[in-house]
């Protein structure tokens, strides 16, 4: 507390070099904060956008064989079927969470008095779909066992979609639209996405099934994979349940067009990894901008150092030891990094908030879909903790060469009239 | 107090300088000693040694029965703090104190609370008679005064001996006296006191002058009665 004390008396004296100082090390810190808000920014649109898909759940469907297989030849047509999922049960107990399948039925208009929606999907799930996916019901429930085994025609729909269909802000709630020529309840509301169409219809999978004639065959396999957490694993992982689809539905373990097979952990591991290195990146610049305040910093306080030189050498002759002297600078230097670096970070954190504001908010609009090109470009506090850090550390380090300078000032310079 | 013996000094440079060669003396508790020399004598060298400001090659140098020699800074920041009270001629108060902070400074250093090294400021500034200054700045007190002031730091620890290197260099022939007048008041109270300077004046108000030239002791004077200096009782010829 005294040596604080001492040190205000220094820093208050020197006015000039103090706001020089510090206005170095705020703008570095400013800077830094910004381009930290920034990059979250870019890399919450990132998540935003994704959160659709932000489950590591894996997709498969359908497709084509491209290789001769047990006699067969090429360019068979594979259709998934009920099969699929009780062999993914068996066969991968310990690595899937959860397996599911979804039939679906496109091309459907679906209307509501003389509001008319065209082009719309009727995706039939399982109740367990939602644990699976980032589905999120935000009115009215989700489709539960009892709609699956009776064949309910209830359905959700999404919160554009509904808006749209009933354009005075009427709830469509328990209402009844017209798919196909079949009524179907309204059972819930699912939360948009930026990303998705939102043209799907949720409907149990039963009730697809029997009103189109599906029969055993599926349209999609979703599985959501437990402990797949490296590049080999699912790799190993893809490639096995490959060969077990292939031993259902003859066709060649090595034919990648037979089923495709879309992994999400892997686009998310991308995803990541493309974030990390934003993240880095920008800590780096962030870096270099605040170095070369504390290079400034480092810089004024030599200059102040010579400066101070009789100032020093008095208080050495007066029984300061070089270690006085020493902590006594580098005090400083911190202080004024400290005072100065967090006036930089409120600034950054306020500029930060003023983007979240203005363009934070403004969405792109393709009619059918909507897109957010910058999410909460703000900056948490664990960033503000670690700038906190990164201040004291670089306050010490500028301040090192002008306290050993200045420990090194014999006291004799001070009898020198 | 003092014990010196066969100090000797060079500075190393491209010619080297040998400033002192071979200095004794004694200087006992409560004496008021001048030391007097043209400059480049060495006298201020001698005075750096005695200030534990600077290191010497040869001989010994005993302070209060403590060897002095090769110290490491700490310590000797240590010694300097607690054992030698010093007066400058330029004052060396620090500007952006007070005089009552510039008092308190030395025992900053001694680790003392805030609140006690202000109060005893406040009692030091008193004997030098300048209470009422306590929180004007260097910049507001008369040269006599920041002189003053130093005093009073310089006795705030308590010091063994006071060192004061031409301490009315600086002022004019009234407040020159005024210094020495506390100075001699500070003898009377049993402080051992080493003057340096080159005005005779100064020397003869003190009781034993050392002469020093070319790096050594010319001879000692003894100046029994200071009150019949050459230059009459009360004045100081500048």
């Amino acid at each position: 507390m005294d040596v604080l004390y001492e040190i205000w008396g220094s820093v208050m004296r020197n006015k000039m070099r103090t706001l020089a100082t510090g206005i170095a090390v705020a703008s570095g810190l400013f800077l830094m904060i910004v381009l930290q808000g920034a990059g979250n920014g870019i890399i919450h649109t990132f998540n935003r956008n994704q959160s659709g898909f932000s489950f590591d759940a894996l997709h498969v469907w359908g497709g084509w064989t491209s290789l001769p297989f047990d006699g067969m030849e090429r360019g068979r047509r594979i259709v998934l079927d009920h099969r699929d999922e009780g062999m993914v049960n068996l066969r991968f107990p310990n690595e899937t969470k959860g397996v599911t399948s979804i039939i679906s039925q496109s091309g459907l208009t679906a209307s509501y008095g003389t509001e008319y929606l065209a082009g719309v999907e009727l995706e039939g799930i399982h109740p367990r779909y939602a644990e699976m996916s980032a589905l999120k019901v935000i009115q009215g429930r989700m489709i539960h066992e009892l709609d699956v085994s009776e064949r309910r025609k209830v359905l959700l729909m999404s919160e554009k979609r509904e808006k749209e269909l009933a354009p005075r802000g009427k709830s469509l709630l328990n209402e009844y639209l017209l798919i196909d020529g079949k009524y179907f309840r309204v059972v819930g509301i699912y939360e948009d996405d930026q990303m998705s169409s939102q043209t799907t219809l949720y409907t149990p999978y039963t009730t697809v099934q029997t009103l189109y004639g599906k029969g055993t065959a599926i349209d999609e396999l979703m599985i959501s994979g437990k402990g797949l957490d490296t590049e080999e694993k699912n790799e190993s992982f893809e490639f096995r349940l490959r060969q077990g689809l292939g031993s259902i539905h003859s066709f060649h373990p090595e034919d990648q067009s037979a089923v495709w097979i879309w992994n999400q952990a892997r686009d998310n591991e991308m995803m990541n990894r493309a974030s990390s290195i934003l993240q880095v990146s920008l800590w780096v610049l962030g870096m270099l901008t605040l170095l070369s305040g504390v290079v400034g910093v480092s810089n004024i306080m030599l200059i102040a150092v010579k400066e101070r030189t009789r100032e020093f050498g008095i208080r050495k002759a007066l029984g300061a030891t070089p270690w006085n002297i020493i902590r006594m600078i580098i005090f400083e230097s911190i202080i004024i990094t400290g005072i100065f670096g967090y006036i930089g970070m409120f600034a950054g954190v306020a500029f930060c908030s003023y983007m979240d504001a203005s363009v934070g908010n403004r969405t792109l609009d393709f009619g059918v879909d909507k897109m957010q090109y910058f999410v909460d470009p703000t900056v948490d506090i664990t960033t503000c903790l670690w700038a906190t850090l990164v201040m004291i550390v670089s306050g010490a380090v500028a301040g090192f060469f002008p306290a050993h300078k200045a420990s090194r000032v014999k006291p004799i310079e001070a009898l020198r009239a | 107090m003092i014990k010196l013996s066969g100090i000797h000094k060079t500075y190393q440079g491209v010619q080297p300088l040998h400033v002192l060669k071979g200095i004794d003396l004694h200087i006992s508790k409560g004496e008021f000693v001048a030391i007097m020399g043209a400059s480049g004598s060495g006298k201020s060298t001698l005075l750096n040694i005695l200030g534990i400001l600077d290191d010497y090659d040869e001989g010994e140098y005993l302070l209060d029965n403590t060897p002095i020699r090769h110290l490491k800074e700490r310590v000797a920041a240590h010694y300097r703090n607690r054992m030698i009270g010093f007066i400058f001629q330029s004052f060396n108060l620090i500007p952006f104190k007070d005089a009552m902070e510039n008092v308190a400074l030395p025992l900053f250093y001694q680790g003392v609370s805030r609140r006690k090294r202000n109060e005893l400021a406040m009692q030091y500034l008193e004997k030098v008679g300048l209470r009422d200054w306590a929180h004007h700045y260097p910049n507001e007190l008369s040269g006599g005064q920041k002189q003053r002031v130093a005093i009073a730091r310089a006795l705030i620890t308590q010091p063994r001996i006071i060192l004061a290197d031409e301490p009315t260099g600086a002022l004019d022939s009234r407040t020159s006296v005024e210094v020495m007048n506390l100075l001699k008041t500070l003898h009377q109270q049993g402080m051992t006191i080493v003057v340096v300077t080159h005005e005779s004046g100064v020397a003869y108000q003190t009781q034993k002058i050392v002469h020093i030239k070319d790096g050594i002791i010319e001879r000692i004077e003894d100046n029994v009665d200071p009150t019949a200096s050459p230059f009459g009782n009360g004045t100081i010829m500048k």
